[in-house]
């Protein structure tokens, strides 16, 4: 078994493409190469790390989409740029940046829009994140709901798939979510 | 939490933006980072070797000493390092734990040394990872063992005086060291042993002819001797089961024990053997007891140790027994069977059926060979020789586990043994040096007052005399006479200097009583009773103390003479060897007053070195006074010597 190890671009390359300075990416990538000190992380990894979060559920689903969203070049596995440049959208993007990433979440087969059974998915996956033991009960169909209350709200034109620009257009609608955008402004 | 979850917290919150849109309800406020700073490099200093790590680092587990704020107490402010006067071996373990979320335990590292660090740094040992974590077990039980050994060891050789009768006597039988009636009674029940074992042996030698009858076995013709030597034997065992009975502590748990047991076993054939006398039906059943008489030779466990080992190592490969026993079995079942059919056809076969094979097979297997069965026929002889091949094999595979079971045991017994040997001596050693250290404090008064008085003569010579003492150990010994001052005791050990008379004393922490009186009597002739013992036992330190107060109290109840009597006298007769030349010192402040002799006078200055000695605190303004002052009314030395020797006063040395 060879060892692939893979090694960053330089650093002010790193730095011209993200919002991050260089003290940040240096921090960055030290907790990266501690983790994964061949410097790219798997789908197994990735999921192993995400579920020390959320020890009561199952975060393997949510997971499993979360890496299809920063593996942007679909390899199989993140690199160290694809992580930074993720971050960075999330951390530091402006609003339409944030929002087109979610989209792209969302969008599991990545094909521009997103349909029900997609939402559906993604719903039960943060579901799931939850686990067995909860107040109230998870009830059989308050996934379905959920997801019909989102679609009330996203599918302008009810054709029964949102598009980028109505997600875009119903977020920058509602003031709970673009507050709540803001939230993780201070995580670096 | 693992060091990976702290590094990757900041991805997972980032990637939480991914539920915003599907939330239904407004988010809670993000915990404000008040401390934001930059992540910086600190250094632990661990006794001169420097360590550097990022704080977010050391962040990582924040229950433990590094993590917490507890580490701001070590630090250092003008090195601007954290500074642990620690091992820095076991630090870099430590340190790699925060680095790697992994804790090892270095196989060269003592126990219970990094267990130490480990409760320093605030780390449980639980979280030792799986590659280390055996080995840290195994010492661990290692260690425990041996410190229940050294308890056990302990408790055995205090002398506890309010143990009752009975607990004496089953410390006495389970110990035979403890005592010498222990070992008699120990050297008697195992010589016993061996009498009645080779009576039970030597009973059934044939023992020459009577004339007129056959050969008869020793024990039916000296049948009365043999039957007193049994008797004898007989009785020593049942007094001794039923001293054992008594002694034990849990009599139910004795009786139960394989010991006891045995001791029954080894007595009951005679008892049951004397109840039916020449009763003819059991009579029969009655020479198969006496079989059980042999085993009045495993009595001779509770005498040897190596005995005690192989019934243990027997007893904990219990299961490795078993499955020999067990494999044996099948090999025997087997080939038993396989000989009977094909020795089946062959004429005057000795193989008439299997559980008769059985008997080849067994011989056959452990290579015995006796030749009473041998197949006869080709198939026969093939199978025999393919069943003593296995055997050999069958036999020799749990062999080993056996025997390397014995050999860890034996060897765990030999080590419990020899710690216990060298720990006498140790501990003998360790009773030396404390000695030496209260005998320093001792010398160093002497020195004091040898300094002191010295000084106030003015000789220059011997200044030198007396040793710096460091300040530790002056304040050591400043704290031991506090409590000398409190309690108005003093510490009595052995002095070199003093004389012949006392060197006969060892290193005891009680004087013995005779010796005590001794010394006074013998002292009184000289040195009759003198002033205050506060005053006389002031080395140069302590001369605030209470000296002020009792210099003006010469008048002192006789109950403290004698505590200060002997210290005066060590001290004056410290002064007496050293200082003068005159053999005869009869002179001291009292007996200045009591015979105003003029003949003392030229002694004066001898006796102004005495009293200088003992009145420290105001030397020369004392002498003087002292000599105004009318005698204390204490009548003459001869007196004295019975209230001297009721109110001696001992005192143990540190």
């Amino acid at each position: 078994m060879t060892m692939v190890c893979h090694r960053p671009e330089g650093l002010e390359q790193l730095e011209a493409q993200t919002n991050f300075t260089k003290r940040e990416l240096q921090v960055l990538y030290r907790g990266f190469k501690n983790e994964c000190p061949s410097g790219v992380v798997n789908e197994e990894t990735f999921k192993q790390i995400y579920a020390q979060f959320f020890p009561h559920g199952d975060a393997s689903t949510y997971a499993h989409y979360l890496f299809n969203a920063f593996d942007t070049t679909q390899t199989g596995s993140v690199k160290f740029e694809d992580f930074v440049t993720a971050l960075s959208i999330l951390l530091r993007g402006t609003v339409h940046e944030k929002l087109r990433w979610t989209f792209n979440l969302y969008d599991i087969n990545k094909d521009g829009y997103i349909n029900k059974e997609e939402m559906m998915d993604i719903v039960k996956a943060i579901y799931d994140m939850m686990g067995k033991y909860t107040y109230p009960v998870l009830k059989e169909d308050t996934p379905r709901q959920h997801v019909d209350v989102f679609f009330q709200k996203m599918d302008k034109n009810k054709d029964g798939i949102v598009t980028l620009d109505e997600f875009l257009e119903s977020c920058q609608e509602d003031d709970n979510i673009m507050r709540s955008l803001q939230l993780f402004q201070n995580v670096m | 939490m693992a060091a990976g979850v702290a590094a990757w917290l900041p991805f997972a919150r980032a990637a939480a933006i991914g539920w915003m849109p599907v939330a239904n309800c407004p988010m809670p406020l993000a915990p404000a980072d008040k401390n934001k700073r930059q992540d910086e490099l600190i250094i632990l200093n661990v006794s001169g070797r420097r360590f550097q790590t990022w704080r977010t680092t050391l962040e990582r587990y924040p229950d433990t000493l590094l993590g917490s704020t507890e580490k701001e107490f070590f630090f250092n402010e003008e090195t601007k390092e954290y500074f642990f006067d620690r091992d820095p071996e076991v630090f870099r373990c430590v340190l790699n734990f925060y680095r790697t979320g992994k804790l090892h335990y270095p196989r060269y590292e003592c126990i219970s040394a990094y267990d130490d660090e480990l409760a320093f740094y605030g780390i449980l040992p639980e979280i030792i990872g799986d590659c280390c974590y055996e080995e840290y077990k195994d010492r661990k039980r290692e260690n425990a063992e041996r410190l229940m050994d050294d308890n056990d060891s302990e408790n055995n050789q205090e002398s506890m005086p309010s143990l009752s009768f009975r607990q004496t006597m089953w410390r006495a039988f389970e110990n035979p060291h403890t005592s010498t009636l222990a070992l008699v009674f120990y050297y008697v029940t195992g010589f016993f042993i061996a009498v009645s074992v080779i009576t039970n042996v030597v009973e059934t030698v044939p023992c020459g002819t009577v004339p007129g009858s056959k050969e008869l076995p020793c024990g039916e013709r000296y049948s009365v001797a043999f039957f007193c030597l049994d008797t004898a034997c007989v009785m020593i065992f049942t007094v001794e089961y039923l001293l054992r009975l008594f002694a034990a502590p849990s009599r139910y748990r004795f009786i139960r024990s394989v010991m006891s047991i045995i001791d029954v076993v080894a007595i009951m054939p005679y008892y049951i053997g004397l109840v039916m006398t020449n009763n003819e039906d059991v009579s029969g059943a009655f020479v198969t007891l006496r079989v059980f008489r042999v085993f009045r030779i495993f009595k001779f466990s509770r005498h040897s140790q190596g005995l005690r080992i192989l019934g243990y190592t027997l007893k904990s490969c219990a299961s490795e027994l078993g499955f020999l026993l067990f494999s044996l079995t099948m090999a025997i079942i087997i080939f038993a069977t396989v000989m009977f059919y094909a020795e089946k056809g062959s004429s005057a076969s000795k193989f008439t059926s299997i559980p008769a094979s059985f008997w080849y097979t067994i011989v056959t297997m452990t290579t015995l060979g006796y030749g009473d069965m041998v197949p006869k026929t080709i198939a026969g002889k093939i199978f025999g020789s393919i069943c003593s091949l296995s055997g050999v094999l069958v036999i020799a595979l749990p062999v080993p586990v056996i025997v390397s079971n014995f050999s860890r045991i034996y060897h765990q017994n030999q080590r419990a043994d020899k710690r216990r040997a060298q720990k006498k001596a140790r501990l003998a050693r360790i009773r030396v040096a404390k000695t030496g250290s209260s005998n320093a404090y001792l010398h160093s008064k002497r020195n004091g007052l040898l300094n002191e008085a010295l000084e106030l003569m003015g000789t220059p010579e011997e200044e030198h005399m007396g040793k710096t003492t460091s300040l530790i150990e002056s304040q050591h010994h400043h704290l031991l006479h506090c409590l000398e001052k409190t309690t108005g005791l003093s510490y009595l050990v052995d002095d070199p200097l003093l004389s012949v008379r006392t060197s006969t004393i060892k290193n005891h922490e009680f004087i013995d009583e005779q010796m005590f009186e001794q010394n006074c009597m013998e002292s009184m002739q000289n040195y009759p009773s003198t002033r205050s013992p506060s005053l006389s036992s002031h080395p140069g330190l302590t001369t605030t103390c209470c000296s002020r107060r009792s210099k003006k109290t010469t008048h002192l109840p006789n109950s403290n003479l004698p505590a200060t009597r002997l210290r005066s006298m060590q001290e004056l007769s410290t002064i007496h060897i050293q200082g003068s030349e005159q053999p005869s010192l009869t002179t001291s402040r009292s007996s200045l007053n009591l015979k105003a002799d003029d003949g003392l006078r030229p002694n004066c200055k001898m006796s102004q070195i005495t009293t200088a000695i003992i009145s420290i605190p105001t030397p020369p303004a004392l002498t003087p006074e002292g000599e105004s002052r009318p005698p204390p009314a204490s009548p003459g030395p001869n007196t004295n010597i019975p209230s001297v020797a009721s109110n001696v006063v001992k005192v143990s040395a540190l």
